[in-house]
């Protein structure tokens, strides 16, 4: 909402300076996002108060030596006259006539001043200097709207009302500051320059200078009998007034006007439709001016040249359109309220008017239309239709009825004043139901409880009645309030109680409350355990080299399907679709972290060589389609790709990371939680690369699949098949179910321990864990440590047969183990793999 | 020279020339060589000593003694060079293994959390502190919570404040908020007094720019209890702006709208950028707004099974993102899922 300074003025009176003004405002709910300046200081260009002035141009004479020039007399307030040339269109009508009795008022430049050069568009500046222009000296100059700063217009001088006083500084008559002001939905009262004055009234302590329509000369022939009005859904069209003014004469309104709607973000059309704008942005009454002969020229038709004209104000029937003022043929929906008569629709009611019934240049007689209408209903309609107005704007946050009747009074007495005619004796007003008005009852212990403050009983009372609330207090301290009918969004019972304290605290002034803290027994605290669990395995991860990354949760299934290879039967599973997708990557909640985390790969390999990263967060499972809501089960993917460390200058293994990187990050990570036990096995899963892919188990439960990713995979999202890429994705509920709420330490060995390496050939396909379980099981309890250093195949073993070297360490708890004990361990190590896998030892 | 006789005056001669040598010694190898020849086991000053038995009986004595001391002098001379020479060596050596400091040092690959993450784990830390635990609620939500329950009837026009994603599913859409949290968190606590702050992602219908995203993460809070007043809730967040943003910075509360809370407020900290002088980043007001708070709405209260009447509460929100952007002078919040790991790693 953007407030003419200026304008506001002419309801409240405001001392304040407007950035003081504009502090109030915001800290009050009333957010000033921003301050325009027109000619005063703070304007790119303030006028020169001494050298712009308003001038009285007494007459327009020929130049003597130029055709496209005129000379014109101004007097400007001084002692003498003053004679400029100019070449302004728009004075050639008066040439060689004495024009003092039209009052041509025009801002006046006198040498000196600064303005903005109208010859150039890059907003460049220039001072006035006198320079002879074909022969004659001219020192001042008339200005346009486009050296004022005012607008883009260059076409001709600016014409100002001819009541403009002579003499007086531009800046006085025009200058004003805009605050913009931006409405939460509980101030759309403020969406009108009166309700922005009933704020300031309040915050200032000032009274708001309410329009007098009371003396509205009513000389028309009455229209009752000539216009009736029917409503057939009262609770979506509560009121409906109707104003008819006779005789009128359309032309362009008066500058004032025309500047005010401009400021206020409006575009000036003619004085009716100017003044429907102008009434609907000071009282916030949206209104509408139908062409009355149009009106007159239907009924004609459907009833006869004697009979009324009926309004009827109802639902949309099917089917039903209507060519709206913007030149579009709507089709309506069945809950939209019209205008219409028995011939048709003639509006969208409180939304936007008809083409047909438009006021035009050569509309003589209009009907003027207030109403009310059901703020739900017209926000239905402006979504249905993405069709939005200033009108729709405010009906569709509430305007109530009472403001109806102001509106057309407001509006008809202007219409009278700007464009002549008559105003019809008896404005019709069709309002069966008027609401009862909202009643309070505020407990003065209600607001202490709430606020915190024991504020005084009259500071309390000041502040309802200065936001218009009447008060009447007893004896037990309870406030009887009743609410203004401008104030729609103030509730009844507790709510209302709430709504009122709001306004008290509001106007008090948040920031004239004290700080504390909470006084109460609070409930003990309870730790989150599934996000501290999260949290350690984010820490876990980073102190394994990994970077965190965040990726979008929603994703599309196309997206996800690449995570397939082309031969793989597709994912089933529904998803958790938008009906109103922002982009077509974005249509639904991802089913896999793994597309999100290979997209950061890629792009990140395209400009480094080493990505290593995870992200820990929810996927979205619908078991069927008959679920309502999803599964949220919070996941974990790792991605790696690249060399074990980067090339450095010191040296660095650069061997590309492989199914072992990736696995040790995963038993780092499984140790890190003390989860026991854990194992591997190998696995299929159709992301992955068959034989180097597995599960991680957590005793018999499978957390998750990790290996190479697939090399269809890997190209269907652009990473080079020379780069492999490991990836993980675990199922976090599962893994964090087995995180132990507490575990011991082993203490230190007393004694020293004992290493011996021992190398085992086994066949190739026994898997290098059965292995080591059976070596731990023969190895008994003085078996404490059996490390894998090599694995070798070659000539030397044969073919089918591989030799795994550990090195065993043994401790026994209460003694210095002996070299036999060791070797008779050992031996029974041999014994028992011999028989369990058919190993031997190698020599 | 066993040829010549034995004395002291061959001794002393023999003695002379080892010193001599001993002097032109510079490297531990030949000094050791050196010690070998004179004074090993088998060396010729201890050669020479052995044949005492050569001197006539009354000479040995005296030979003897001064056989000792010359021995002690050479023993003696060999430990200061042998000193001298290691040091010297020692010196070579450290010149040797001198290294260009400036060389960069080996790189240690290390992890890092998501930045907002990061913002996230502190906001959270300074909630613990003061007494508020952890709840967290799900993304995909029904109409019900995430409006309904928050006092946004069907079609009212605070709904337009919040652009929506909607779902296949009636009724079920992606939360806006993480209000509706407030809910579950009353429902499931109902009658005890609640204290917590409710963490998460939030999704946005809206258009993906520098300024707003479709997915941020806020943190919401929530305390009800029997006498939780206006001024306990600017307090609290007071306390909570100085620690987030800096001790003694300045915080003003404005009066604002959400339809959950009433009175609502937001809360500005002075800039932490020009502190409050007025910059782009504040867009000349000196003011960043920061959260938005206010009374539980005795509706919500109602909702989540409170009597307004008795109970009473506050509530906050804040977005993650627009804070670690303000905090790290982040200027386009794509940064934040474009996951570029340049960015990335610079935390
Ligand atoms: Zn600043």
């Amino acid at each position: 909402m953007k407030v003419p300074l200026s304008w506001l003025k002419d309801y409240v009176d405001i001392a304040l300076p407007v950035t003081e003004l504009a502090e109030r405002l915001t800290l009050a709910g009333l957010e000033v996002s921003s301050i325009q300046y027109l000619g005063i200081e703070g304007a790119e260009l303030p006028w020169d108060r001494e050298r712009i002035r308003v001038g009285h141009i007494l007459a327009v004479r020929p130049h003597p030596n130029a055709d496209r020039l005129v000379l014109a007399d101004v007097d400007y307030g001084a002692d003498q006259i003053e004679t400029v040339v100019t070449g302004a269109p728009n004075l050639f009508p008066y040439l060689g006539q004495d024009v003092r009795h039209l009052n041509l008022k025009s801002p006046f430049a006198l040498e000196g001043a600064l303005l903005f050069d109208g010859h150039k568009d890059d907003g460049s500046k220039m001072v006035l200097k006198g320079r002879p222009v074909r022969g004659i000296m001219n020192r001042h100059m008339l200005c346009s709207e486009k050296e004022l700063g005012i607008s883009d217009d260059h076409t001709g001088i600016l014409i100002l009302d001819p009541d403009a006083p002579t003499g007086a500084p531009l800046a006085d008559v025009l200058g004003t500051a805009v605050l913009d002001i931006e409405l939460t939905p509980s101030i759309a009262r403020c969406a009108s320059i009166i309700g922005v004055a009933r704020e300031v009234a309040a915050l200032t302590g000032q009274r708001v200078r309410y329009p007098d329509y009371t003396r509205l000369p009513l000389e028309g022939a009455s229209l009752s009998g000539r216009v009736v009005i029917e409503t057939e859904e009262a609770h979506l069209n509560p009121r409906f007034c109707a104003a008819l003014i006779e005789g009128i004469q359309i032309k362009p309104s008066p500058y004032w006007m025309q500047l005010r709607l401009r400021l206020a973000g409006m575009r000036p059309i003619n004085n009716v439709v100017d003044v429907s704008n102008y009434v609907m942005l000071e009282v916030g009454q949206p209104n509408h001016a139908f062409d009355y002969d149009v009106l007159r020229a239907r009924a004609d038709r459907y009833a006869g040249p004697e009979r009324p004209i009926r309004i009827i104000t109802r639902c949309a029937r099917e089917g039903e359109s209507i060519r709206t003022l913007d030149g579009v043929e709507r089709t309506l929906q069945p809950f939209t309220m019209l205008v219409t008569d028995p011939a048709g629709p003639l509006s969208i009611g409180g939304i936007m008017g008809g083409a047909e019934s438009e006021v035009h240049e050569n509309t003589r007689n209009v009907l003027l239309e207030a109403a009310a209408w059901d703020f739900i209903n017209i926000r239905r309609s402006v979504q249905a239709y993405g069709l939005n107005s200033e009108a729709a704007y405010r009906f569709s946050r509430g305007v109530h009825p009472s403001q109806a009747w102001w509106g057309a009074l407001r509006a008809a007495q202007l219409i009278q004043q700007l464009a002549g005619g008559v105003i019809a004796r008896d404005i019709l007003d069709y309002y069966p139901a008027p609401p009862p008005p909202v009643h309070v009852d505020l407990p003065m212990t209600e607001v202490q409880r709430l606020l915190g403050v024991d504020l005084p009983r009259q500071e309390v009372r000041r502040i309802l009645e200065a936001l218009e609330f009447q008060v009447e207090d007893d004896e037990q301290g309870v406030f009887h309030v009743t609410v203004p009918d401008h104030r729609m969004d103030i509730g009844t019972g507790v709510v209302g109680r709430a709504d009122l304290i709001e306004e008290i605290a509001r106007i008090y002034g948040y920031d004239r409350f004290p700080n504390t803290q909470i006084e109460d027994v609070m409930p003990p605290q309870r730790d989150n355990l599934s996000l501290l669990h999260e949290e350690r395995i984010r820490d876990l991860l980073i102190e394994a080299g990994l970077q965190e990354v965040m990726t979008y949760r929603l994703t599309a299934p196309q997206r996800e399907a690449l995570l397939l290879p082309p031969n793989a039967s597709p994912e089933e599973r529904p998803y958790v679709t938008l009906t109103n997708p922002i982009s077509p990557e974005r249509t639904v909640m991802r089913h896999r972290l793994l597309a999100g985390v290979l997209d950061v790969l890629a792009q990140n390999l395209r400009h480094r060589e080493r990505v290593a990263v995870f992200e820990i967060g929810p996927v979205f499972l619908l078991p069927s389609e008959q679920d309502v809501l999803p599964d949220e089960v919070p996941t974990l993917c790792i991605a790696l790709s690249g060399p074990r460390e980067l090339v450095t200058w010191h040296g660095a293994d650069t061997r590309p990371m492989d199914f072992f990187d990736l696995k040790g990050i995963l038993e780092t990570l499984v140790q890190g939680l003390h989860i026991r036990p854990v194992s591997f096995r190998p696995a299929e899963h159709p992301s992955y690369h068959p034989g180097r892919t597995a599960h991680l188990l957590v005793g018999e439960e499978v957390i998750g699949v990790f290996g190479q990713l697939h090399p269809w995979v890997q190209e269907a999202f652009d990473i080079p098949s020379q780069r492999p890429v490991l990836a993980a994705e675990l199922d976090l509920r599962r893994l964090t179910a087995h995180i132990p709420a507490y575990f011991t330490v082993r203490p230190l060995p007393r004694f020293p321990a004992v290493r011996q390496d021992i190398a085992l050939v086994v066949d190739e396909n026994i898997p290098a864990q059965r292995v080591e379980e059976a070596i731990l099981q023969a190895g008994g309890k003085m078996l404490v440590g059996v490390q894998l250093f090599d694995v070798y195949r070659g000539a030397q073993i044969g073919s089918g047969k591989k030799s795994l070297a550990y090195t065993l360490t043994f401790n026994a708890e209460d003694r210095t183990l002996t070299d036999e004990e060791v070797a008779r361990i050992q031996a029974r190590i041999v014994r028992s793999l011999e028989a369990s896998l058919g190993a031997r030892l190698r020599g | 020279m066993p040829d010549s006789p034995q004395s002291i005056e061959t001794l002393d001669q023999l003695a002379a020339q080892a010193l001599a040598e001993l002097t032109g010694i510079s490297d531990s190898q030949t000094l050791e060589h050196w010690h070998t020849t004179y004074l090993g086991r088998k060396g010729k000053v201890t050669l020479a000593v052995r044949r005492v038995g050569e001197l006539p009986k009354e000479e040995r004595p005296a030979f003897g003694q001064h056989a000792n001391r010359v021995k002690q002098q050479l023993e003696a001379a060999y430990e200061e060079r042998a000193r001298l020479i290691k040091a010297q060596e020692m010196e070579r050596s450290l010149a040797e293994g001198a290294v260009d400091v400036t060389l960069p040092g080996h790189p240690v690959l290390r992890g890092r959390l998501h930045p907002s993450i990061q913002t996230l784990r502190r906001i959270l830390q300074i909630w613990a502190d003061m007494g508020f635990q952890v709840y967290r609620s799900r993304d995909v939500e029904t109409d019900e919570y995430n409006f309904q329950l928050l006092n946004f009837p069907p079609h009212h026009p605070a709904r337009d404040m919040q652009d929506t994603f909607y779902t296949t599913q009636p009724d079920v859409l992606l939360r806006t908020h993480t209000s509706p949290g407030q809910i579950h968190a009353m429902r499931a606590y109902c009658p005890q007094p609640i204290r917590v702050v409710l963490p998460g992602m939030c999704y946005r219908y809206e258009q993906i720019t520098a300024r707003s995203e479709i997915q941020f993460h806020q943190v919401e809070g929530l305390a009800v209890g029997y006498h939780i007043r206006f001024t306990d809730l600017k307090g609290t967040l007071t306390d909570f702006a100085q620690r987030m943003f800096g001790a003694g910075r300045k915080t003003r509360f404005r009066a604002s709208y959400f339809p959950f809370t009433e009175p609502s407020a937001e809360m500005d900290v002075e800039c932490i950028l020009c502190h409050g002088k007025g910059c782009r980043l504040c867009k000349y007001t000196g003011w960043l707004e920061i959260l938005g708070c206010g009374m539980v709405h005795p509706v919500v209260l109602q909702n989540g099974g409170y009597d307004p009447t008795i109970y009473s509460g506050y509530a906050f929100g804040m977005g993650v993102e627009r804070i670690a952007m303000l905090c790290y002078g982040i200027e386009d919040i794509r940064y934040f899922w474009g996951n570029d790991l340049r960015f990335l790693e610079q935390f």
